[in-house]
């Protein structure tokens, strides 16, 4: 399928959903609603655009600039070779987002990192808890607003380390 | 490393003095030149610890040929890169597990002060979790800089007060 013809299939398909559909290259940049998550990426790894591999998940913060959290999805299409990075705009207080990991078994732990390292709290994940910060790590990173010199002292059995 | 039961036997005979601190000096002089270390490796310093405990500049002719990958046979302990503060109890661990008498390098710039990651995640300097002995500079430290320190350990090792009486009672 050609390029002009994706394009306009994803606004035909999505276009109650999609905010913004661009081009960078060879890679489509989709920008959806929170709510069509599901719907979105569920067609999207299907026929006729058989994105089946979702290659990385993670977010920004971009509170100060346009004050919202925006998570990126990168897909690639192992049929044509084609990548596509969708993206999904979410409130600056209390972020929350439907999970993926019934869609791709690897957004499993990739969402368990975005939400360790940025507080998004995704629905419907089935184990949703810290995977590289330790247990009693208060705060979220990376975090624009998480100070860059804070230091946690790790507490080990009592003892401060 | 151990004390014969002959060379304790003579030495609880002996009166504090000349004897004990010929005993002492005898006793670093045997302990400077025969430490087995552990490799506590975790970072990209590993590689010049590599070259450096290999032949190219071999750390067997200083008698620190024997690497032992148990904290327990071990009496130098080589901390070799970046300390995460989830990794510290860990360390903190091993540190404990060596059975006395026991030396501790700090190898790298990770392990002195944190280094580059100056950040949330890695311990800054790893005296916040054991002590430490020897500081060896360098990100990473060359093998020269890694020699001059462990001659360094082996001149603190030579003066210190050596320890031999554990569990003595009086």
């Amino acid at each position: 399928m050609g390029p002009e013809r994706l394009i306009e299939e994803f606004e035909k398909g999505f276009s109650g959903e999609t905010v913004e559909a661009s081009r960078d290259g060879k890679d489509f940049i989709l920008v959806i609603r929170p709510e069509a998550l599901l719907r979105v990426m569920g067609s999207l790894k299907e026929d006729p655009f058989f994105y089946r591999l979702l290659l990385d998940l993670t977010c920004v913060d971009f509170r100060r600039d346009a004050s919202s959290f925006e998570m990126v999805y990168h897909l690639f299409s192992l049929e044509t070779g084609r990548r596509i990075r969708v993206k999904v705009r979410l409130p600056a207080d209390a972020p929350s987002i439907d999970s993926v990991a019934g869609l791709w078994r690897n957004a499993n732990w990739l969402e368990r990192e975005v939400y360790d390292m940025f507080g998004i709290v995704f629905i419907g994940h089935p184990d949703l808890k810290r995977i590289l910060m330790y247990d009693g790590f208060e705060g979220f990173p990376l975090r624009k607003d998480y100070p860059l010199r804070r230091r946690q002292p790790k507490a080990d059995k009592g003892n401060a380390i | 490393m151990g004390v014969s039961p002959g060379a304790k036997r003579t030495a609880r005979h002996m009166s504090e003095g000349y004897l004990t601190t010929k005993f002492e000096n005898a006793l670093g002089w045997a302990r400077e030149f025969s430490l087995f270390h552990y490799p506590f490796v975790t970072a990209c310093c590993g590689m010049e610890y590599m070259s450096t405990a290999c032949a190219h500049f071999d750390l067997d002719r200083f008698g620190a040929g024997l690497t032992r990958f148990s904290p327990r046979q071990a009496d130098l302990l080589l901390v070799v890169g970046t300390i995460t503060m989830k990794l510290a109890p860990v360390l903190k661990t091993v540190y404990d597990q060596m059975a006395e008498p026991k030396w501790v390098v700090a190898f790298g710039t990770c392990t002195v002060s944190g280094g580059i990651y100056d950040n949330y995640a890695v311990v800054q300097g790893i005296d916040s979790v054991i002590p430490v002995d020897v500081y060896i500079p360098g990100c990473p430290p060359r093998p020269e800089t890694v020699l001059d320190g462990f001659l360094k350990l082996q001149e603190k090792i030579r003066r210190q007060k050596q320890e031999w009486r554990w569990g003595r009672k009086d």
